[in-house]
């Protein structure tokens, strides 16, 4: 590697001589102290840009925090631990509770894992060892292709064509059997609205499977053939290759997949702020509207009326930044830790 | 009783059976969404799409502020964003082999890789749509931009990675210094890498609404003037489809399908220009 060290000893001998007759012949001059050092100089200059673009980067983080913290704090002081706890959300007497947004939040990223999981394991399972290998690059994009879809585009089609579907034919047959059922009932009896937390969550998994299905892919093959071919002439199947050994082998790559998928479900804002319905109330039932932190910002930033209002809703902001936050760094740590296991011999 | 061995082959063929399933299950959504997105779209795209301003209820019209706007959102966002990318990849990538600085920018820029995009809107808010008074579409490029950065920051530094040491030894040897090493060899050589980077960028934020509801806002009229609110197709067509009205319905399909087709041609576009698969990985 070639370092600005180098240079500086190089100066320091007052200019490079060629040296050898091949170097005579094509370097015939010697490279004067002032053109040295103006090199040198301009290493240092193009190295100390390069640092403070990549710091830009760092400050942008603390800015985003210390914008939102600022931007909060008449609300932290005004509502202070309540403000995870309460459900009220009455911008007539400035009563504000972040309970109903979190929720709303947990539970639809929850519902699109639950559904997300298991598609983006068989997708991967598909397209590493099932899949022809002329038809690994097309279906591996257009997988990647429903994370092209801009997140406005799911919710119009959410609101205009998935919703009305769900409401007509799956939501009534949700509520007559699974309604009834004791215990678990309650969490799906109501009218088929066709929009609302489930539908939401729906949506948000078609949303995420392209991104962990394409992280399970990924680390999928890594996984080194002698290994999967061992338990072949073991006389495994490929199912029983890919349970117990794929999976085990990959497993923190698996949940840093999933991790990131949560990150993204979590901070999706258009295609929710579509079909929750908007509704600042608790609901035990799926089928019922309720909203989201994203979806509530998107909805009432511009017509908030009050600092007080302003700030909840920068407050709601930071909660979901730092929620995110800790899901990210948490599935980025996972996935470091399973590639620096790739980089050693087993 | 079926045999351990007969039993252990019919899972394994209802497993693999569902694993096909699941991959129809995710080109089934794929098609769905095109589908519908052509089939009421579609018959909203005329040239007075084109040539014509966002209509007032009730009557006719076209999306030419709000393509404007969008476009030159987009542009701004993308000058403004791609060097300070490029310049931080360079260093992640150059200048960071073992260095703390340099891992923890990697780890951040990873995070904000996937941020929440409203938040960056609420962000961009604060700090400038508070400042000057009100909405505006350099807000708006500016917040766009903030998603950019992450964006080419990976592919940058990928790209670069990508680039043999023997290359940079070469060039060194023949005396170059750094500075030349970097920007005549190693980014040239990468240079397509990097391009593609750009180009998912662009797709990325041709279509990210969120972060423009706080900051360009929109205007119903046309405006090249960046210091006012500026119309934008996503915020336009978000506008227009929670709207009760059908005409307002039609042009915000015609939108989305303009835009889907868009941001999944540049798509395609980055995967042909660098054949090399998940270049953000």
């Amino acid at each position: 590697m070639l370092r600005a060290q180098s240079n500086a000893d190089s100066l320091s001998l007052g200019g490079i001589q060629a040296a050898g007759p091949i170097g005579r012949c094509i370097m015939s001059r010697t490279i004067s102290d002032s053109t040295l050092k103006r090199q040198y100089l301009l290493d240092r200059l193009f190295r100390g840009a390069t640092l403070m673009f990549a710091f830009l980067v760092l400050a942008l983080l603390a800015g985003i925090i210390a914008t939102l913290l600022i931007g909060a704090w008449p609300s932290i002081k005004t509502f202070g631990f309540g403000f995870f706890i309460s459900s009220e959300w009455n911008p007539v007497t400035q009563k504000f509770g972040a309970l109903v947004p979190i929720v709303g939040t947990l539970v639809t990223s929850t519902i699109a894992l639950l559904i997300g999981i298991p598609v983006s394991f068989g997708i991967a399972l598909f397209i590493t060892e099932l899949s022809p290998r002329w038809l690994k690059r097309p279906l591996g994009i257009a997988i990647e292709l429903l994370a092209g879809i801009p997140s406005i585009i799911y919710g119009m089609w959410g609101l205009f064509v998935f919703a009305p579907f769900f409401g007509d034919h799956i939501e009534p047959w949700i509520d007559q059997h699974l309604g009834s059922v004791p215990g678990l009932g309650i969490f799906f009896q109501g009218p088929p609205l066709g929009i609302g937390m489930l539908t939401a969550g729906i949506i948000l998994a078609i949303m995420v499977i392209p991104f962990i299905a394409s992280v399970m892919r990924d680390v999928f093959e890594i996984v080194p053939h002698v290994l999967k071919e061992s338990a072949y002439g073991l006389g495994c199947t490929t199912w029983e290759v890919v349970w117990r050994l794929v999976l085990p082998y990959t497993k923190t790559g698996v949940i840093g997949g999933i991790m990131l998928g949560l990150g993204r479900a979590l901070g999706e804002t258009m295609a929710v702020t579509f079909v929750i319905g908007n509704a600042h109330e608790l609901n035990a039932s799926l089928l019922m509207t309720g909203n989201t932190i994203s979806s509530a910002l998107a909805n009432e930033f511009t017509e908030a009326v009050g600092d007080l209002y302003f700030s909840a809703l920068i407050e709601l902001g930071l909660i979901l930044f730092i929620i995110t936050f800790i899901v990210l760094a948490l599935s980025k740590l996972l996935l470091q830790q399973l590639s620096r296991r790739e980089g050693r011999p087993s | 009783m079926l045999s351990l061995y007969t039993r252990r082959r019919l899972f394994n063929a209802f497993n693999l059976f569902v694993s096909f399933l699941t991959m129809a299950i995710g080109l089934f959504w794929l098609g769905w969404i095109l589908w519908t997105l052509l089939r009421f779209g579609f018959g909203g795209i005329s040239i007075k799409m084109f040539t014509e301003m966002t209509p007032p209820p009730g009557s006719d019209g076209g999306l030419l502020n709000a393509l404007f706007g969008s476009l030159l959102m987009t542009v701004m966002a993308t000058l403004i964003g791609t060097p300070v990318g490029i310049m931080a990849g360079i260093y992640l990538a150059e200048f960071g082999k073992g260095n703390w600085i340099a891992s923890i920018t990697r780890f951040i820029n990873d995070i904000l890789l996937s941020a929440p995009s409203i938040v960056i809107g609420l962000f961009v808010y604060e700090v400038y749509v508070v400042l000057i008074g009100h909405f505006s579409g350099w807000a708006g490029s500016l917040a766009l931009s903030l998603i950019v950065i992450p964006v080419v920051v990976r592919t940058t530094e990928n790209m670069l990675r990508l680039v043999p040491d023997t290359q940079r030894e070469a060039a060194a040897a023949l005396g170059a210094p750094q500075w030349r090493v970097i920007s005549s060899v190693t980014l040239r050589a990468a240079r397509a890498g990097v391009l593609t980077g750009l180009l998912l960028a662009v797709a990325r934020i041709a279509g990210e609404t969120a972060p423009l509801l706080f900051t360009a806002l929109n205007n119903q009229f046309w405006s090249a003037n960046m210091n006012a609110p500026m119309a934008n197709l996503p915020v336009v067509i978000f506008q227009f489809a929670m709207s009760p009205y059908d005409d307002w319905h039609k042009l915000a399909w015609a939108g989305a399908l303009l835009i889907t087709f868009g941001v999944l041609g540049l798509n395609i576009l980055a995967r042909v220009v660098f054949r090399q698969r998940n270049i953000l990985a």
